[in-house]
């Protein structure tokens, strides 16, 4: 004798029978109906990512290291710290090169956004922002200004000047408003606009002056983390990489996902474009950076090593993107043959996590930023 | 989902360590461990840094250093364990001995670890050293007393049951138990000023955990599929001609690449001389070879360099379409020009280009100029895209081709310099004077917003260029 409804008997009732009366009967209405489209939704998205990679899969004619191999072998690696830059108190979260090749601005987990003429290891300027973990800073393409943000989820943009009786502070412009963390921000071609990245699962491109939104991009399933901006002639795209381990090519004018990439295993924690436009890094918390392809549509490579544990959390290439430096939370860098596909090089130096990796404008050096404290320029 | 699945995903290296460790413990292709002598007592299933070091050179092929590193990583994350020194979770590549962790003080079981398990190691501690704790600990303990005062007895109590049942074991177990403990509390309450592995960055709303809290309506899975369809119909290129692009480019760049092929005279942050930077500055009255050379790479090369967009506009003032590149620089100004200034921007544009009898009127086809001129009734930052394409299409595919055989572009190449590389420093000591440089920021006049955005803008309409 069955006591209660849900009990499983000789013939086991189906599920929304076993439910209590109030809830069988909302779902009867519309919750089910809803329900079901959601589940029916998601299920041909998923079978439409299936087809689209058979379709992708079938140009795929030859691997990049097989092609690779007619290149020339890289001799002996060297590259060592030149300039280790201490002042900040607490990890460093970002960085960001000025045009003038030797300025740089970063930012820590303590609130504070420095500028550093890296070549004398001077601080230039240095204000407080009023949260902590300040995870984007960006130099405007002036060398004028700076725009930084983090858990205060908006992004503001500093003027520099140089007039002692100034508070940088006092001049602040707030841009970007989000509803979560600020992870990335980035100035266009010019210092009167912002794109920016948030854990609120969006992009947003913002006028500075006015602050106004001038496109959002929605796509993302959860936070984004990271972004890059197409060194198009023409173009007008990015790239982000977030949570959701999706990487995304969005048409900044539209504000529509042009391409979308979702092979790695977990968060896309930098992504990078080739030097040529044509194909984007990315690198993730599952220990590997890739190289998608904008023409083929597809990826093309895997940088990983079953000795890197930990995620790669910032990729930028050298000027002629034939190598590729990644940052790791194990602390190391690690220099890639993009073409071959092999580990040139491993750095050591930082004593935590490397949190932040730009090659500067000019190729000359890279700059690491790490949570041990320390940036460090390699050359 | 388990908590130990759950801190898998939100460290992903922790899952991988766990494997790495597991095979390291693989009875066939694992560490040969034997008994390791601790003073006088013999401690069963140790290993020696040495031992580490070694079978994490032969597994992954990697280096010493490499090797070392990786192994530190393992200790310090309180996977293995020293025997000797066990205050210090450090790996030593010598005959040190040292030990596997117990699964159940992984870091991935038992985490986060809470006040109470702490409070009764402390006590435990207290009592056997008589009151003699370290700094820290000390000061952790009275903390601890003070916040959970309520189930002290019960702390006290437990701690002196674990003492007594550990009385009653081998002195080797004992030594064992304690260092497993400790290695333990090292990495999850360690020292001030020590490395804390397990420090993290601000929560991320991960799709695995937080699925209930997103907002994964119909819409985000429309967009998906919108996204998918899309697509789909896309043009693809097959991946033998793609890769053979990044083939050439690699030719071409890579003597350009400074980290790849040095620069001459020398790299400034290798040898504190700044002449490479002086030599390549953006207004120069002689480039260098290498740079001129680029010019020749892509259109947006030349474009993209001052002292290159200035020469195009000496070239195309001869072929009388220097308007061309000078409507260029106006579009871009507003493509990425002040939101409010749009309308302003837009009317000089149509004023000084596209209005009947316009000083510089720029020649593009009806239909664009019919629908540009329809476009400019409602003016926005995109209005002038399809002129804009045009005019840069015309420059690439017409103007360009004839710059690079003109006398002007041939003779530029000959004049330029190819500086001669620095000779290394015989003393390496004696460094150079690191000269700083005017900042960016001081360039500019203050005042006038007017004349910043012009000026900005000067500096704006440059592609960017990695």
């Amino acid at each position: 004798r069955r006591e209660h409804p849900w009990e499983p008997g000789p013939q086991t009732p189906p599920p929304c029978l076993s439910l209590p009366a109030s809830c069988r009967a909302k779902m009867a209405t519309e919750g089910l109906h809803e329900n079901e489209t959601l589940a029916s939704l998601k299920g041909e998205a998923e079978s439409l990512k299936g087809r689209l990679e058979e379709e992708r899969a079938k140009l795929h004619d030859v691997e990049l290291h097989q092609v690779a191999e007619r290149v020339e072998a890289l001799g002996q690696f060297v590259m060592k710290t030149r300039r280790t830059l201490k002042g900040h108190g607490n990890k460093v979260l970002c960085m960001d090169w000025c045009k003038d090749k030797r300025r740089i601005v970063s930012s820590s987990q303590d609130g504070k956004v420095i500028v550093w003429d890296s070549f004398t290891t001077n601080k230039e300027h240095a204000v407080t922002m009023p949260c902590t973990w300040v995870m984007a800073c960006a130099y405007a393409p002036s060398g004028c200004a700076i725009a930084c943000g983090g858990l205060d989820n908006k992004c503001s943009v500093y003027p520099l000047t140089f007039d002692k009786n100034e508070n940088m502070a006092a001049k602040k412009k707030s841009v970007a408003m989000h509803t979560n963390y600020l992870s990335a921000c980035s100035f266009t071609n010019s210092d009167m606009q912002i794109l920016t990245a948030s854990g609120d699962g969006t992009c947003a491109l913002w006028d500075v002056e006015s602050g106004q939104l001038l496109q959002s991009f929605h796509g993302h399933g959860a936070d984004v983390l990271c972004l890059d901006l197409a060194p198009s002639e023409t173009g007008n795209t990015f790239v982000s990489g977030g949570c959701d381990k999706k990487a995304m090519v969005w048409d900044m004018r539209s504000g529509q996902c042009i391409q979308s990439f979702e092979t790695h295993e977990s968060d896309i924690n930098s992504v990078r474009y080739y030097p040529s436009g044509d194909a984007f890094a990315s690198g993730s918390d599952d220990a590997t950076c890739r190289l998608y392809d904008l023409r083929a549509d597809r990826e093309v490579a895997i940088y990983s090593k079953e000795s890197i544990i930990f995620g790669a959390s910032s990729v930028d290439f050298s000027l002629s993107g034939r190598l590729l430096f990644g940052g790791y939370n194990d602390y190391t860098i690690n220099v890639w043959d993009v073409l071959k596909g092999s580990r040139v090089s491993i750095l050591f130096g930082h004593e935590n996590r490397v949190s932040t990796l730009r090659v500067s404008p000019d190729g000359t050096a890279f700059c690491s930023g790490s949570w041990d404290h320390t940036l460090r320029i390699w050359a | 989902m388990t908590i130990a699945a759950l801190r898998r995903l939100q460290m992903p290296g922790l899952a991988k360590m766990e494997r790495v460790i597991v095979s390291m413990q693989d009875p066939d292709m694992g560490i040969k461990m034997r008994n390791q002598r601790l003073l006088i007592t013999v401690i069963p299933h140790a290993m020696t840094g040495n031992d580490i070091v070694e079978w994490l050179i032969q597994k992954y092929s990697i280096s010493e250093e490499e090797s070392l590193h990786l192994g530190n990583l393992l200790v310090k994350h309180g996977y293995i364990y020293p025997l000797k020194d066990p205050r210090s979770l450090v790996l030593r590549a010598d005959d040190s001995p040292y030990r596997f962790q117990t699964p159940y003080f992984w870091t991935s079981s038992k985490w986060p670890a809470t006040e109470l398990d702490y409070a009764i190691y402390l006590a435990k501690k207290n009592i056997r050293k008589q009151g003699d704790l370290i700094d820290h600990e000390k000061d952790n303990y009275n903390l601890l007393h003070k916040r959970i005062n309520h189930t002290w007895d019960f702390v006290v109590m437990q701690a002196r049951e674990q003492l007594r049942a550990a009385k009653q074991r081998r002195k080797g177990d004992r030594i064992v138990i304690d260092c497993q403990e400790q290695a333990y509390w090292l990495v999850n309450r360690p020292p001030p000023g020590a490395l804390n592995v397990l420090e993290h960055g601000p929560e991320r709303r991960n799709c695995h955990i937080s699925r209930v809290q997103l907002p994964e309506n119909t819409d985000y899975y429309k967009r998906e599929i919108e996204c998918c369809r899309k697509a789909m119909g896309r043009t693809r290129v097959k991946s033998s001609i793609c890769l053979e692009g990044y083939i050439k480019f690699n030719e071409q760049y890579v003597p350009h690449d400074p980290i790849m092929s040095g620069c001459l005279p020398s790299n400034p942050w290798i040898t504190d001389d700044t002449t490479y930077w002086a030599m390549n500055a953006p207004t120069v009255m002689t480039p260098t070879k290498l740079r001129v050379e680029r010019w020749g790479f892509g259109f947006s090369e030349l474009l993209g360099d001052t002292l290159g967009r200035r020469q195009l506009l000496e070239f195309l003032k001869k072929e009388f379409s220097a308007e061309n590149l000078s409507f260029w620089e106006a579009c871009e100004e507003l493509r990425y020009g002040e939101q409010a200034r749009i309308a302003d921007i837009v009317d000089s544009i149509y004023q000084q280009f596209l209005a009947p009898g316009a000083t510089r009127w720029v020649n593009i086809d009806s239909k664009t100029m019919e629908r540009t001129l329809e476009g400019i009734k409602t003016p926005h930052r995109y209005v002038m895209d399809d002129a804009q394409m045009h005019i840069y299409m015309l420059m690439k595919k017409d103007s360009y081709p004839r710059f690079l055989k003109s006398e002007l572009y041939r003779s530029l190449l000959a004049e330029a310099i190819m500086p001669p590389e620095t000779k290394k420093r015989v003393f390496p000591f004696m460094r150079k004077q690191r000269h700083s440089s005017p900042s960016p920021a001081l360039l500019l006049p203050t005042g006038e917003p007017e004349v910043k955005a012009e000026d900005q803008s000067k500096v704006v309409a440059v592609p960017m260029e990695s």
